[in-house]
């Protein structure tokens, strides 16, 4: 069944979106990432214009984020304290990120600095997970191996400003959340995504936040930026296509609520293994659009 | 001085439109609903003459159906440090969404290159070659880039020998208009040549048109922006309740 979308103005298939939707959301639920940075490539590859696909994204982020959080919040695997500290610093983060985005734009090369942010960070955050997944693996595998102290005490304990976060088990200074939060911000911004695949490894590695709460809180605070995020777009740009978002977020609620339980389900280290291959795959594609010759040198954008 | 200009102008209409082109089509309105997939229009007509046919070359037809002319912005990739970057851009004026040329037999056999800048008939001369800033950049390759990727996209064609012409006076053909078609007046032109000379030409217009929920979706975005960026992030958050809701009943059952 083909569908004319009023913003995007091209036609497509109404079941390829739904399913697109659903598979992204399965994602979405069970790693805890909005899911952006697998969805807003399929849909380049399917013809929608990429500043449409860019702003419905975070539409769509919203939902299926909403989706999960709920799942999350009724097993209590949220820390509304620590979300709401991220968010104060990924406003701040996503509204300064906006700036650099148009700068960028008037510039020309905001293509290559998406693309380039993706590989790099894309590259760097599942390499880094799948290393560490991958020892944790082994030694939940042989129960003698010695155990590596976990540092208890480096630098960030010794900032101002703690908190009680009782919900992660963390007591710490509220700076080095407010520095992710904006961080992740501003990538979320240039990058066009919710920015959880950046934000779930920042908790676990840099907060040391427990990997349940992880999900749950990403997911919290993602709702709120990418509802900025939509809000942007749609009143500057009038890019976010409601007909393309409504069949997305019907198959990616759904998909949330699939993949929630299935993250239940798995392990830790698992989770974060299967994760950091899926980022890693995205990262070598892009990275390969990169590096080979492409069959069509030039490219058509819209008139300024 | 104007009573023997009048006179002269009046014979020199006559010479050349001994012949005319009148024409109709299928709809001269397109709706896009929300089950849009593309469309086929029909154009048809007949040459009008007061004097019999002429014998002196045979009577040929191009039909071109243009949709609305836009800003366009072309970017080439160039390899810098082993990674594919975009580097010289090329900003044309205008280039047309849609553009569909149909004729009676090969363009080149029909029409003079002269005729075919003078009324920007092919599809090359059709985009003029006029750009924002000059920066000294090969601008037909840059423009035979936009014909090449639109040809693949489907919006646009040059289909020879397609229009069928009966006894040099009734003519019909169908353009096919595709599914990413974009809303705009549609400006469709009819030339009848002869010894590859434009004789006539014909201008009407089909009115590509959303409607319905379409036309409401589009208009709200645009007049109340905040209001419908709003309410898409209410359906976003009840789409993600509802489905909360319904798994948790599911899960009960």
């Amino acid at each position: 069944m083909q569908i004319y979308l009023p913003i995007a103005e091209v036609s497509v298939n109404a079941f390829l979106l739904l399913g697109l939707g659903g598979m992204v959301g399965i994602l979405s639920g069970m790693f805890g990432v909005g899911g952006g940075f697998l969805m807003t490539p399929l849909l380049f590859f399917i013809g929608i214009p990429p500043a449409v696909a860019v702003a419905t994204e975070a539409n769509i982020i919203v939902a299926s984020s909403f989706s999960g959080v709920l799942a999350h919040l009724k097993r209590k695997t949220v820390d509304l304290k620590m979300g709401l500290v991220l968010l104060s610093g990924g406003l701040f983060g996503a509204a300064f990120g906006v700036q650099i985005f148009k700068i960028l734009k008037e510039m020309g090369q905001v293509e290559l600095l998406v693309m380039l942010s993706y590989v790099v960070f894309l590259g760097a955050v599942g390499g880094l997970m799948f290393v560490e997944s991958m020892r944790a693996l082994r030694r939940s595998k042989q129960p003698n191996a010695k155990r590596p102290l976990r540092k208890h005490h480096n630098w960030i304990h010794g900032l101002p400003f703690k908190m009680r976060f009782r919900t992660s088990g963390l007591y710490i200074s509220a700076i080095p959340p407010l520095i992710v939060g904006a961080a992740v911000g501003v990538l979320a911004a240039i990058m066009g995504v919710g920015g959880g695949f950046i934000m779930v490894p920042a908790m676990i590695y840099l907060l040391g936040m427990p990997t349940k709460v992880v999900i749950g809180t990403s997911l919290f605070q993602i709702i709120f930026v990418t509802a900025f995020t939509t809000l942007m777009h749609a009143t500057t740009n009038y890019t976010v296509d409601m007909a393309l978002a409504v069949l997305l977020l019907t198959g990616g609620v759904i998909g949330a609520q699939i993949g929630t339980r299935i993250g239940l389900k798995l392990k830790a280290e698992q989770l974060r293994i299967y994760l950091s291959i899926l980022v890693l795959a995205v990262c070598g594609k892009l990275a390969l659009d990169l590096l080979l010759t492409p069959s069509e040198l030039f490219t058509i954008g819209a008139g300024e | 001085m104007l009573r023997f200009l009048i006179p002269l102008l009046f014979l020199a209409s006559f010479a050349t439109a001994q012949e005319s082109v009148v024409a109709g089509m299928s709809q001269n309105r397109i709706s896009i609903s929300a089950n849009f997939d593309g469309s086929e229009i029909l154009i048809f007509g007949a040459i009008k003459r007061e004097t019999p046919i002429p014998d002196y070359a045979p009577l040929e037809i191009i039909i071109a159906v243009s949709g609305p002319d836009e800003p366009t912005t072309v970017r080439r990739k160039e390899r810098i440090f082993g990674i594919w970057v975009n580097k010289d851009t090329v900003e044309f004026e205008a280039s047309p969404s849609f553009y569909a040329v149909a004729s009676t037999n090969p363009l080149n056999e029909i029409l003079s290159v002269a005729d075919d800048a003078r009324f920007s008939i092919r599809i090359g001369s059709r985009i003029p070659l006029t750009v924002e800033e000059d920066n000294q950049l090969n601008l037909p390759e840059f423009r035979d880039s936009i014909i090449r990727i639109r040809e693949n996209q489907g919006l646009y064609s040059e289909r020879e020998s397609i229009v069928t012409l009966n006894d040099e006076t009734l003519f019909d053909t169908t353009i096919q208009l595709p599914s990413n078609l974009v809303e705009g007046d549609y400006k469709t032109r009819i030339f009848l040549t002869r010894n590859r000379q434009v004789i006539d030409d014909f201008e009407t217009t089909i009115m590509v048109r959303k409607v319905g929920l379409e036309r409401w979706i589009f208009n709200l975005a645009h007049e109340r922006p905040l209001i419908y960026g709003l309410l898409s992030l209410t359906i976003a958050i009840m789409a993600g309740w509802l489905a909360s809701a319904v798994f948790r009943l599911l899960k009960i059952s």
